[in-house]
């Protein structure tokens, strides 16, 4: 990622890259992403801290380290850590050591998760997870597929089963204006949700644009450039309707 | 809680008031001291000053006013204190003309300056005595920023009063008065007669006092008579009544209660005008039994009746109401006194920081949150004013609703309460030696600083410029600024091998100032206590009626001078940014800092992105830079705590700055945590504005790692954006947030919650952001009352999106 604002064009980053990747012309700095290795070199040497690899390779001990750092603050409000991605669930060894880790610490952990795993991962996982954080997307499975790459049918499962054992579970229900803000899509949520045998929360998250940002500092086109957040009066709309089949709703969260 | 009619427009007439210069203090002071009373011992002469002011000065009874009486003849009318501090025609010119603390001064007070007053004056005053008496290394500290005098301009302060006003009248101070001359011993006391004279001095300020009241009850019955309103009327005769009554006896009720603290505030701020003006302290706990009924309902009844020790007649809530927000208003008509030159550049502020205490612990422990407590947040949220200013003061047995409920006002971007550990504050009062009982009924005053109330004197004596040393110690004792050589010479820096070095000859570089600091002090002290004693002050503070000595001379029960450190933020990262780069990782040489630090960093801005970016910084959870400040922190404790005063008391420390950050930061030249040259410095302890970037739970972490309890005192601001404490949840989480600081013991946490964008509007704005209050140091203030560097540093402080 590249933050121009940030860049004091010393032209540091293109001396030290061994690929010749950066090139600094004037006020323009650009990267030829086919010739970068992600080798980070540029990052170390930039004093403005106006390049970043996003991601970097930590043990379990050195994220520990870190979240000990606030057991006082955990201790007085009850919190915890939510462990969050991308998808957690992807790095399933690396999870269930982290989570048994915590536990040993009593610090109460929280897992954000699409739900798109096998059923063993999440059994071996669930009973070092204290709360599941749990997306709800889109209920038609013939369009889900689309907008996600799979289909929905394992998350729904997964979800029953997660719910069926008695697990806290909070939904977390994106509404992007356009794509799953219609009505029918609601109310096949709500009734969903209304049937799991034990649901805390469900959450319905407005559509926000913070991602066209990072998608500029990746050289990526943004996917939904003219989309803009449900107004607040749809909100509440959708929140009557989740209300009708008796969910405890929250907007955000 | 609404406002009525009349404090609707008592408020207005408070905002709407225009700071003005009153001479007439400074005339009857000078009219007092042209007679020749012969051999007068001082406290006596100073007495006899106050009885003269109190006799002449204007009384002032504003309409509509329940409870009465203005420092000046009118509502932010300023008195100047000439015997202490006497302004030229060029100050004056300032003072009416500046931008920012502006005081306007009519042609006919110019006038009465030049004709009378600077004439009379000059060659009389304290300040002037002060700078005569300080060595050449002094003056050459002082000129080089390296620290400030609190006195050259006000009196020794910082005081607050406890609850004996409330049990008793000041014709029970003269008997005590009385009791304590019987007592003297002629034989073998050697101090007896100086005693006799103090004694004496305080009998004289009682009856000045009384008579200053009466004075007040003659002109509301003048007033009454002349009124046809039969309502005001009947309240300009009560307030006559009120009057006569107090503060000759002790008060009967709420309205008795609040105007008998109020004459005594006039009082202290009349006799002189010492720092922090004055302050009722446990306002909370001291107005409790004047609720009757009382504010909780009586088990199994309706009626309150006598039961307990509640006082006086039943008192319709409505009302308590109202004369609360009256006696709010009534600080907010007091300008501090105005200042000039470095004393302005300190606290550049209107504000007179009368800190008025809510909460905390009773004298057995117990918590001491009550239904008043309540009433008087709700009337800090109603008249949203400047002055007073309001602390909550949190225990852990304090409920969490009580926190909760200053949220609910901080949220709103007032800027006030502040908030305390008072648990932490009996700790420090303790460790210092205070009984277990004084240290519950003390609390803290002015910005942040611990006392016990009604039994100390905690006088602060001015800021100290720690980044300045640390530059001087960068420079082998030479000020870069001017080239002179100030300080020791403790080793070329590039000659040091080790970090430890570079400390050590900080810390040399250190005492040597802080020798130089006190030695001025422990002068300024004896100049105070031999020509201008305060003996209408020493007669409210224990225990100088009974040891028969004033206030500025050891008669309190604990006296402590503070010396208050500015500058921990910018010392930890500059520190860190030195050991990290020079000494362990060796990304720079010392020479090549120094270098780049000389130019300010021009042509070295990749060296400047550096330190700012690639160096560990204080605030972020990091034990490398956090064991820097714990140095910092320790160097400055062991080279001040622990000295003896010329009082009979100890030197101590507190870190809190007002507003000597940014004149502090205007003499140093760039440093090594990045900063560029003149720019402010980081505020209170702080972390330097923009280097918290992990949030604020990290900052309170980095901040706890200070030892709070071996000070007097600790400032922390941190900055919210509203959403934050949008809802219920954003107020759980600053409640958790404030008792995990609590409970790692930190002393104290202020929030500002306005945008950054609200602040840039208001920048450009300012007509229309007149009323935007934020908080600065240890007090709020208009926004658009600040300099522009002052605002920009406000708006720099880090802003925190999330929890």
């Amino acid at each position: 990622m590249f933050r121009e604002r940030r860049c004091i064009r010393c032209g540091t980053c293109q001396t030290v890259c061994a690929q010749g990747a950066i090139s600094v012309v004037g006020d323009v700095v650009s990267t030829d992403r086919e010739k970068c290795t992600l080798c980070g070199t540029c990052v170390e040497a930039c004093y403005a801290e106006a390049r970043e690899i996003v991601g970097r390779e930590v043990t379990v001990a050195e994220v520990m380290a870190e979240i000990e750092q606030d057991i006082a603050f955990y201790d007085q409000s009850g919190g915890g850590v939510t462990l969050s991605g991308g998808e957690p669930l992807v790095q399933r060894d690396f999870l269930l050591a982290l989570l048994r880790a915590c536990q040993e610490k009593e610090i109460h952990t929280a897992v954000d998760t699409c739900g798109f795993a096998t059923w063993e991962t999440l059994d071996r996982l669930r009973e070092h997870v204290d709360l599941f954080l749990y997306d709800l997307k889109l209920m038609d499975d013939a369009r889900h597929p689309k907008f996600t790459g799979v289909s929905n049918e394992t998350i729904l499962r997964n979800l029953q089963r997660l719910s069926t054992l008695g697990h806290d579970i909070i939904l977390r229900v994106p509404i992007i204006p356009g794509i799953n803000d219609d009505e029918e899509n609601i109310r096949r949520t709500g009734a969903f949700a209304a049937a799991l045998p034990r649901l805390n929360q469900l959450n319905v998250l407005p559509y926000h644009h913070a991602g066209a940002d990072k998608c500029s500092r990746l050289n990526r086109i943004y996917g939904l450039p003219e989309t803009r957040p449900p107004s607040d009066e749809r909100m509440f709309e959708i929140v009557q309707i989740l209300q009708g089949f008796g969910l405890p709703i929250k907007i955000g969260g | 809680m609404t406002m009525s009619q009349r404090v609707a427009r008592l408020r207005q007439q408070s905002l709407d008031a225009r700071p003005t210069i009153s001479t007439e203090r400074a005339e009857l002071m000078t009219e007092f001291y042209r007679q020749d009373l012969g051999l007068v011992s001082a406290p006596v002469r100073r007495a006899l000053a106050f009885q003269y002011l109190m006799e002449h000065k204007t009384i002032c009874i504003n309409d509509g006013e329940l409870i009465v009486g203005e420092k000046g003849p009118a509502p932010k009318a300023t008195p100047t204190y000439p015997e202490l501090c006497c302004h030229s025609l060029e100050d004056l010119d300032i003072l009416n003309s500046r931008e920012k603390i502006s005081f306007d001064v009519s042609p006919e007070a110019r006038k009465v300056y030049e004709e009378t007053i600077i004439p009379f004056w000059r060659g009389k005053t304290m300040r002037e005595l002060i700078f005569q008496e300080m060595t050449e290394e002094w003056k050459a500290a002082y000129e080089a920023g390296i620290f400030t005098e609190f006195m050259e301009q006000r009196s020794p302060g910082h005081c607050v009063l406890d609850d004996k006003i409330y049990k008793k009248g000041f014709l029970d101070f003269k008997r005590d008065i009385q009791r304590s001359l019987d007592s003297l011993d002629y034989l073998n006391d050697p101090d007896a007669y100086d005693k006799q004279e103090e004694l004496k001095a305080m009998d004289i300020c009682a009856d000045a006092l009384i008579r200053f009241a009466e004075r007040h009850a003659e002109k509301a019955l003048e007033l009454a008579q002349q009124e046809a309103d039969p309502q005001r009327k009947r309240e300009l005769e009560r307030i006559a009544e009120v009057c006569s009554y107090v503060p000759a006896h002790a008060p009967r009720d709420l309205w008795e209660a609040l105007q008998y603290y109020w004459f005594v505030h006039l009082g202290v701020t009349t006799e002189l005008n010492p720092w922090d003006s004055f302050n009722p302290g446990r306002l909370d706990q001291h107005l409790y039994p004047f609720f009757n009924p009382p504010l909780s309902p009586p088990v199994g009844g309706m009626k309150g009746g006598e039961e307990g020790d509640h006082k006086g007649a039943p008192l319709p809530r409505q009302q308590a109401e109202e004369l609360l927000q009256c006696f709010w208003i009534k600080f907010n008509n007091q300008p501090a006194p105005p200042k000039v030159g470095v004393t302005a550049a300190e606290s550049s502020t209107y504000t007179d920081f009368a800190q008025i205490n809510l909460g905390g612990l009773k004298e057995d422990g117990a918590d001491g949150v009550n239904e008043l407590t309540f009433l008087l947040l709700d009337v800090v949220e109603e008249m949203r004013l400047l002055q007073p200013s309001a602390s909550i003061q949190v225990s852990k047995k304090s409920p969490d609703r009580f926190i909760k409920r200053a949220g609910r006002i901080i949220r709103t971007g007032f800027g006030q309460p502040s908030v305390f550990n008072a648990d932490l504050v009996v700790q420090e009062l303790v460790r210092q030696g205070k009984s277990l009982a004084d240290a519950r009924n003390g609390g803290t005053s002015g910005c942040v600083e611990t006392g016990a109330f009604g039994k100390e004197n905690n006088n602060l004596s001015g800021y100290f410029n720690m980044p300045k040393v640390l530059e001087i110690t960068l420079h082998n004792g030479v000020d870069p600024r001017t080239g002179k050589k100030i300080g020791l010479e403790t080793g070329d820096p590039t000659q040091f091998e080790t970090f430890e070095q570079l400390f050590e000859a900080y810390r040399k570089q250190l005492h040597y100032f802080v020798d130089i600091k006190v030695r001025g002090n422990n002068v300024v002290e004896r100049l105070y206590a031999r020509y201008i004693p305060a003996p209408f002050l020493s007669l409210l503070i224990d225990d100088c009626i009974a040891s028969g000595k004033d206030y500025h001379d050891g008669g309190a029960r604990y006296d402590t001078t503070y010396i208050q450190g500015v500058g921990v933020g910018t010392m930890a990262d500059a520190l860190t940014a030195l050991k990290y780069h020079v000494f362990d990782r060796k990304t720079l040489t010392m020479a090549e800092l120094l270098a780049a630090l000389g130019d300010d960093f021009v042509g070295y801005e990749r060296t400047r992105q550096l330190l700012l970016n690639k160096t560990p910084k204080y605030g972020n959870d990091d034990d490398y830079a956090d064991d820097v400040m714990v140095a910092v922190f320790d160097a400055y404790f062991d080279a001040i705590d622990g000295r003896p005063t010329t009082k009979g008391g100890t030197y101590r420390i507190n870190l809190l700055p007002t507003t000597v950050h940014v004149y502090f930061g205007s003499v140093i030249g760039a440093t090594p945590d990045g900063r560029r040259a003149a720019n402010p410095l980081s505020e209170g302890i702080s972390p330097v504005q923009g280097s918290d970037r992990r949030g604020p739970t990290a900052v309170v972490k980095s901040v706890a790692k200070m030892d709070h309890v071996r000070t007097g005192g600790t400032l922390l601001n941190q900055k919210f954006t509203p959403q934050l404490l949008g809802d219920d949840g954003g107020l759980d989480n600053l409640v958790h947030l404030i008792r995990t600081f609590f409970k790692l013991d930190g002393h104290h946490i202020q929030f500002n919650v306005v945008d950054a964008a609200t602040l840039r509007a208001a920048q450009q704005n300012p007509e229309q952001y007149r009323d935007l209050i934020v908080r600065v140091a240890g007090y709020s203030d208009y926004f658009c009352d600040l300099g522009q560097v002052l605002q920009d540093e406000i708006i720099a402080r880090t802003e925190h999106q999330a929890f």
